[in-house]
C-alpha cells in the first residue's frame, strides 16, 4: 500500500528525515515511536503533503502511485487521512458541512455524484454512535471551542466518515486523558480492516495497548533505528529512549 | 430553493464578473452635462409637479456650492461631473400590458440577470422593481399587494398617482443638504422605488428591487423611499449590477426608510455592481446615502448589506433612533479584491430613551485591495439608558491588502453602554493545508472559510439572497490565495 525508500525532508535548510525506509502493506498496523525532535510529526506531514517542507526521495508509493507528485488534496482523495495532532478550528463553518465538502470531493474524484441528504445523515449517525461523539459537536464549527479530547474525537469521527485506505494518527493520544484515549482507539479499532493501513505515531507506549500494532519503528534523528514488534513498545517503555541511543552507539 | 455544492463548484469553475453584458436596447438620453436645463428637461420627462422641479433646482444650487467629502480612505481621479448623461431611459414604445409583450433584449437580460421575472413570479413570489439606466421598466405584483394596501411601485409612478405622500416623505431622512452626493441625487435623481405600508399590515412578500446601469456614460441616481406605518412590516431587497466597462461609471443614489410606531423594516442589498478589472481598470463609483428614520416608539430598523462590487464603495446605511426604544442594526458584509476601495459602515444616532443599536460588520480584503470600517456611534443628551454593541472584525487575504477600522463614538448621556469588539485575521495556511488533507481544494476551502466568517451577517439575509451572497463571495475571491 505504501513504500517508502529513503525518503529525506528538510524545512529552512535544516534537515530533518535523513532517510526513511517504509513498507506498509493492507491490513497493518505500524507504530512509529520516538524522542521529541526525532522527525515524527514530519514524516506525517510530509506524506500528506504540507509544502513548507523539501522533500526527496528514491520512491514514495502509494498505491500504485507517486505520492509526491500528487497535490495534498489528491491524496486526500485518494485515500489517505491524516488525523491532525494540533486540529484547526475554522469558526462558523459548520462540521457537517465541511464533511459532505470532503466527501463530496472525494465522490467527484471517483466519477460520482454528490451523495444524498439521506445517506449523508444516516453515515453520519451511524459514524457518530462507532466514535462516540455527541450529536451536538457534529452541528457545531468545526472545532471551534472543542476541548482538547472532543477535537481529537472529532478527527476520528471525520476519519470514520473519509473512509480512508490509510490512516495516519500524528500523536493522537497527546493530551488525552484515558477515558478519551479508549473512546478513540475503540474508534480506530472499529476501522481496521483487511484493506485499510494505519500508520500510528506516538511519544508513548500507552496508546499501543489499546491499538495493539503488527510493526513498531523507533525514529531517531531523522532515521528509522530500529524495527521490532509490538513487544519493542513495551521494551522502550521499560527503558527509554537511551537504551536505543547506547545500541545505535550515539552518547548525550 | 435547491442549491447544490456541485452547482457551486461548477459556477465557480467558469466564473469571473458575469454579469458583464450590455444589452442593445434603444434608449432615450439627454445630452450631457449638468445645469438647470438638464435638471427642467428630467422633470419635464417625467411629467412632474412644480414642487418636485423645485425641489430639484434647490438641490442643485446647494449642490453647486458644495465641494466633494475627502476625508474618506479612498483614492481617485476627480470626476468630471459635466461629461456624464443624467438621464437614459430604454425607449418602449407603448405601455406594457403584459409580461410576453417586453422588449426582447430587454427580458433577455432580465434572464442574464437570473431574474427571469416569471420564474421569479412562479416561485419565490418576491415582488420585483426593476430600474435600468434611470427608469424603472417593470413593476409586478402590484395588485396582489394593492388589495392589502401596500403601494410599491417606481418613484415615477409614485409622484404621480401618491404625490401627497411622496411630498410629505421625500427628503425627510436625507436632507438635500445632507451631503455632495445626496446634493447630486436630489437634484438630478430619475428613478427608483417607493413603498408604503399600511397600519398593521405585515407585507407578505420580499419586496425587490433590481438597479441595472447599462448605458455608458451614465450616471445613475435612484432614489428608493420606504415608509413603514404603524405596527407595519416589511422585507425589503436590492441588488445591482452594471456591465464591464473600461471607463468608471458613477452611481449616487439616496434609500430614505422610515418607521412608525412599532414598525419594522429590513432592508437587505447585495451590491454586485461592476468592480474594474484585475489591473483596477473601470468599475463604478458608488456613492451613496442611506438612512433610516425610527420615527415611532419602539420600531425598528435593520440594514443587511453584502458588498463585492463596485471600483469605490462610499456607503454608511445609517439609524435615527428618534421613537422610544427603537432599534437599529447593521450588519455587513464588504469584500474588497484586485484594486476596490471601500470605505463603509454605519451610524447609529441615539435620540430617543431606552434606544438600541447593534453593529456587525465584516471586511474581507484581498488581492491590492483597501477595506475600511467607518461607523459612529452618537448618543445625544436625552437618550438615557442607550445601548450598543459593535464588532468589527477583518479578515485578510495576503499579504498587499489593507484593512482600516475608524471607529467613532460619542455618548453625550452618562447612562449609555457602549461596547466595541474588533479583530483582524488572516486565513491561515493551517486552516487551508486542513482543507485539503480532507479533499477540498483550495477555492472551495477558501470559500468554505470566508462563507464561515461571515455567517453571522448572511444568516440575516431571506434564504434566496443568503444562496446569492455565498455564491458572490466565492467569486469575488477566486484567486486570491496562493
Amino acid at each position: 500500500m505504501l513504500t517508502i525508500k529513503n525518503l529525506k525532508a528538510s524545512i529552512e535548510g535544516n534537515q530533518i528525515l535523513k532517510g526513511i525506509n517504509l513498507e506498509v502493506k493492507p491490513g497493518e498496523v505500524h507504530a512509529i515511536m520516538g524522542p521529541n525532535g526525532s522527525g515524527k510529526s514530519t514524516l506525517a506531514s510530509v506524506l500528506a503533503g504540507r509544502d513548507e517542507y523539501e522533500a526527496i526521495a528514491d520512491e514514495v508509493t502509494f498505491l500504485g502511485q507517486d505520492l509526491m507528485e500528487l497535490a495534498p488534496e489528491e491524496r486526500s482523495r485518494e485515500g489517505l487521512f491524516l488525523a491532525f495532532q494540533y486540529p484547526v478550528e475554522i469558526p462558523g463553518v459548520s462540521n457537517i458541512n465541511f464533511l459532505k465538502a470532503a466527501i463530496n470531493a472525494k465522490r467527484h474524484h471517483q466519477g460520482l455524484e454528490d451523495i444524498s441528504a439521506k445517506d449523508f445523515i444516516a453515515m453520519v449517525k451511524e459514524k457518530q454512535a462507532m466514535v462516540e461523539l455527541k450529536s451536538n459537536l457534529a452541528n457545531r464549527s468545526v472545532n471551534e471551542g472543542f476541548s482538547g479530547g472532543e477535537k481529537k474525537r472529532n478527527e476520528i469521527f471525520q476519519m470514520a466518515m473519509l473512509e480512508p485506505k490509510l490512516g495516519i494518527l500524528d500523536e493522537t493520544d497527546s493530551g488525552l486523558d484515558i477515558d478519551a484515549l479508549k473512546i478513540v482507539s475503540n474508534g480506530v479499532n472499529k476501522l481496521k480492516g483487511p484493506d485499510r493501513a494505519f500508520v500510528v505515531i506516538t511519544h508513548y507506549q500507552r496508546l499501543l495497548d489499546y491499538i495493539v500494532p503488527d510493526f513498531v519503528h523507533v525514529l531517531f534523528e531523522g532515521r528509522i533505528v530500529k524495527s521490532g514488534g509490538k513487544e519493542l513498545a513495551l521494551e522502550l517503555e521499560e527503558k527509554g529512549y537511551d537504551w536505543i541511543k547506547e545500541e545505535i552507539g550515539v552518547h548525550n | 430553493m435547491a442549491y447544490t455544492e456541485a452547482e457551486l463548484a461548477e459556477e465557480l469553475k467558469n466564473k469571473k464578473y458575469e454579469f458583464g453584458f450590455v444589452s442593445n436596447f434603444d434608449s432615450d438620453k439627454a445630452p450631457k452635462g449638468l445645469n438647470e436645463d438638464i435638471i427642467r428637461l428630467i422633470s419635464s420627462k417625467k411629467n412632474e409637479p412644480e414642487w418636485l422641479l423645485k425641489y430639484r433646482l434647490d438641490a442643485f444650487r446647494v449642490w453647486e456650492s458644495m465641494t466633494e467629502p475627502e476625508w474618506a480612505h479612498l483614492h481617485h481621479p476627480p470626476i468630471d461631473f459635466q461629461d456624464l448623461h443624467y438621464y437614459s431611459a430604454p425607449k418602449t414604445k407603448k405601455r406594457l400590458n403584459s409580461l410576453d409583450e417586453l422588449d426582447p433584449e430587454l427580458k433577455s437580460m432580465y434572464d442574464k440577470l437570473g431574474i427571469s421575472t416569471e420564474e421569479q413570479k412562479r416561485l419565490t413570489g418576491v415582488a420585483i422593481d426593476v430600474v435600468v439606466d434611470s427608469v424603472s421598466v417593470e413593476t409586478s405584483f402590484k395588485e396582489k399587494l394593492g388589495e392589502l394596501g401596500i403601494i410599491f411601485c417606481s418613484f415615477s409612478e409614485a409622484v404621480q398617482e401618491h404625490p401627497e405622500l411622496v411630498r410629505k416623505y421625500l427628503g425627510t431622512v436625507v436632507p438635500t443638504n445632507d451631503n455632495f452626493y445626496a446634493a447630486l441625487n436630489s437634484a438630478v435623481f430619475t428613478d427608483g422605488s417607493f413603498c408604503y405600508i399600511p397600519p398593521g399590515t405585515r407585507c407578505p412578500m420580499e419586496l425587490s428591487t433590481y438597479f441595472r446601469i447599462n448605458d455608458a456614460q451614465t450616471g445613475q441616481f435612484e432614489r428608493t423611499l420606504v415608509i413603514a406605518d404603524k405596527g407595519s412590516y416589511v422585507s425589503y431587497l436590492e441588488g445591482c449590477t452594471a456591465p464591464m466597462r473600461d471607463e468608471n461609471q458613477l452611481h449616487a443614489a439616496i434609500v430614505e426608510l422610515i418607521t412608525m410606531d412599532d414598525a419594522e423594516i429590513k432592508y437587505s442589498t447585495i451590491q454586485n455592481w461592476y468592480p474594474g478589472n484585475e489591473e483596477g481598470k473601470g468599475g463604478i463609483y458608488n456613492f451613496v446615502t442611506k438612512r433610516g428614520l425610527c420615527e415611532g416608539r419602539n420600531s425598528k430598523i435593520s440594514w443587511t448589506q453584502v458588498e463585492t462590487g463596485s471600483a469605490i464603495t462610499w456607503k454608511y446605511p445609517s439609524c435615527i433612533l428618534k421613537g422610544d426604544g427603537s432599534v437599529g442594526e447593521f450588519y455587513s458584509v464588504a469584500v474588497t479584491n484586485n484594486y476596490q476601495q471601500a470605505d463603509t459602515g454605519t451610524k447609529m444616532i441615539h435620540i430617543g430613551k431606552n434606544t438600541k443599536s447593534m453593529i456587525i460588520s465584516k471586511g474581507i480584503s484581498a488581492g491590492k485591495s483597501n477595506n475600511s470600517y467607518r461607523g459612529l456611534v452618537k448618543v445625544l443628551p436625552k437618550a438615557h439608558n442607550a445601548r450598543n454593541f459593535s464588532q468589527c472584525d477583518s479578515l485578510l487575504l495576503g499579504s498587499e491588502c489593507g484593512a482600516h477600522t475608524f471607529p467613532y463614538i460619542e455618548a453625550q448621556n452618562s447612562s449609555a453602554k457602549i461596547e466595541h469588539e474588533a479583530t483582524t485575521s488572516k486565513i491561515g495556511e493551517d486552516q487551508i493545508f486542513y482543507c485539503l488533507q480532507r479533499g477540498i481544494d483550495e477555492e472551495k476551502a477558501v470559500s468554505l472559510i470566508v462563507n464561515g466568517y461571515a455567517k453571522e451577517v448572511l444568516n440575516k439575509l431571506p434564504m434566496e439572497f443568503a444562496i446569492e451572497a455565498q455564491k458572490l463571495l466565492s467569486i469575488s475571491l477566486e484567486g486570491s490565495v496562493g
